[in-house]
């Protein structure tokens, strides 16, 4: 087992006392609650920047730039391509640098350009990709042939009447029917060209209840995503008592 | 007038309905029951899959959580890489949530004392970098360009386990611990651009939006929340670990919150479903 030193149970009480300031909300709110809060701002912002300086900045932009700058300096090699090289390790840290523009109000403007760069280049990158996995991926998913549905579900029941064996392909097959059907009354609900009558007013009210039912499973698991924090806290709140508890050798 | 009981229950402060939810989750937690978990076929495909792969093969399990996910996204990557170690895989790792990548690292090392894995060698974190998608698309291409350095500073190719791994097509499979839109990222890059075989854990919150994947053959597995990570216990033989002694806690207050839910409504009906202000 690890030993338990002075300081391990020093950050482990500081992390509980904020766990317990936190948790003061629930009764009302309070200065304690307000305290840790800002805490944590100020160390994630001070936390991103260390990380992004250490991760990022230097193996992605100084190191690339110091290099291209040596290379340059160095005499020999074909001009073009060192220049090259300068610049394009040059840019990104100008276009960064552009952000900054953003501290004074007369010079705001500049900061959009950065943002149009970046944003032009997701939109780019990610649009046919998106289309592909998010819309194409997803259509060709709920077109099942019908056969495949019902066959499955006739097989199922003639292995069941002739031999008395369940094979659960019943099950799959009603299963990928929901999919169809409910995929269907989804998309009926949300079509506004038509009035929801008949036929259609019908789909819409599947469409609903479709609906519903997805609805109820997120927040089933909403639930319990929550209350499996909860438990998280609880348990580091067990281990620190725990610590304290080897740490005193009790 | 009198109140009526309903009334009383209607106007009851939230804050004993906390206590309570308080209690009832704390309590389980002292006393371990050990209540049924069931394998549910889309964690064990996960484990399968991870079962199907001859050793010295490499598992990408990237660690997308931070200290406010940890409770259930934590236990679900300690057990992917302890199934990985336990079955002789190499593990990499990256860490694209900035507030977890400390985290990641931590768990990684425990992780691979317990099965004397070695660093460079059995694993290796390459860490965090920003804007995800450009990062992931360009680990398609090599991993060296979005990373040429792992977490540590050391240069990739110095890393034993990195000769000759170069992009996806040389990892056997991608296992995203994810409790960010990141997982999107994933789906649409590393398996819709480069065909990477990728599952996916996620928190409890996003799960239902990932069964679609699933049911559209673009991940093999899902593993959801803390019931995902307790399934994924169970299979790789540690029932005791922290997900499975969590689940009799999460039982219990499930219960619970039903009965709340059933009562709050028994109570809007009988006052005759009056607006509160």
């Amino acid at each position: 087992m690890q030993e338990v030193t002075f300081g391990t149970v020093l950050w482990m009480t500081s992390a509980a006392f904020l766990t317990v300031c936190i948790f003061s909300f629930l009764y009302r709110d309070n200065p304690l609650y307000r305290f840790a809060e800002h805490l944590v701002v100020g160390v994630s912002a001070g936390y991103w920047i260390a990380i992004l300086y250490h991760t990022s900045l230097t193996d992605l932009w100084i190191e690339p730039l110091g290099a291209s700058i040596s290379a340059f300096s160095q005499p020999g090699g074909s001009f073009a391509a060192k220049t090259g090289m300068l610049v394009v390790n040059i840019m990104p840290g100008l276009i960064g640098l552009l952000m900054f523009s953003r501290f004074y109000s007369k010079t705001s403007w500049i900061s959009r350009w950065p943002i149009a760069f970046y944003l032009g280049v997701s939109a780019g990158v990610a649009l046919p990709l998106f289309l592909q996995s998010f819309v194409v991926r997803q259509v060709a998913a709920n077109m099942i042939n019908p056969s495949d549905i019902f066959g499955a579900m006739a097989a199922d029941l003639t292995i069941l009447f002739s031999y008395g064996n369940i094979t659960f392909l019943f099950w799959q097959g009603f299963g990928e029917l929901i999919i169809v059907v409910g995929c269907i009354c989804g998309l009926a609900y949300f079509y506004f060209s038509a009035e929801h009558k008949g036929i259609m007013g019908g789909a819409a009210k599947v469409g609903i209840w479709v609906l519903m039912i997805g609805f109820g499973a997120t927040f089933g698991y909403t639930v319990m995503s929550r209350i499996s924090l909860l438990i998280g806290r609880f348990n580091y709140l067990i281990s620190w008592v725990s610590a304290i508890g080897d740490f005193l050798r009790i | 007038m009198a109140v009526s009981f309903w009334q009383k229950v209607m106007d009851i402060d939230r804050r004993w309905i906390y206590l309570v939810i308080g209690i009832v989750t704390f309590v389980p937690i002292l006393w371990y029951i050990g209540m049924p978990v069931k394998v549910t076929p889309e964690v064990k495909a996960v484990f399968d899959k991870i079962e199907s792969l001859p050793p010295g093969s490499i598992v990408m399990v990237p660690m997308e959580f931070d200290p406010a996910t940890a409770a259930e996204l934590e236990p679900m990557a300690k057990a992917v890489v302890r199934h990985c170690f336990a079955r002789n895989l190499k593990v990499m790792t990256t860490a694209f949530m900035i507030d977890g990548v400390v985290l990641v690292e931590r768990d990684l090392a425990l992780v691979a004392a317990e099965y004397g894995k070695e660093y460079g060698k059995d694993y290796v974190y390459l860490g965090y970098k920003p804007y995800m998608q450009i990062v992931l698309l360009n680990m398609g291409e090599n991993f060296r360009k979005p990373f040429p350095r792992d977490y540590y500073g050391k240069k990739l190719d110095d890393l034993p386990m990195m000769q000759g791994v170069n992009n996806y097509s040389n990892i056997s499979c991608i296992v995203g611990i994810n409790a960010t839109s990141g997982a999107d990222y994933w789906i649409n890059y590393a398996s819709g651009r480069y065909g990477a075989q990728l599952a996916l854990g996620v928190t409890a919150v996003m799960a239902t939006d990932y069964y679609a994947f699933l049911q559209s053959g673009q991940i093999f597995g899902l593993m959801g929340g803390l019931k995902g990570a307790a399934e994924y216990e169970k299979l790789i033989g540690r029932p005791k670990d922290v997900a499975n002694r969590s689940m009799d806690a999460v039982s219990v207050a499930h219960v619970f919150i039903i009965l709340f839910i059933v009562i709050g409504n028994i109570a809007f009906f009988a006052t005759g479903r009056q607006k509160k202000v």
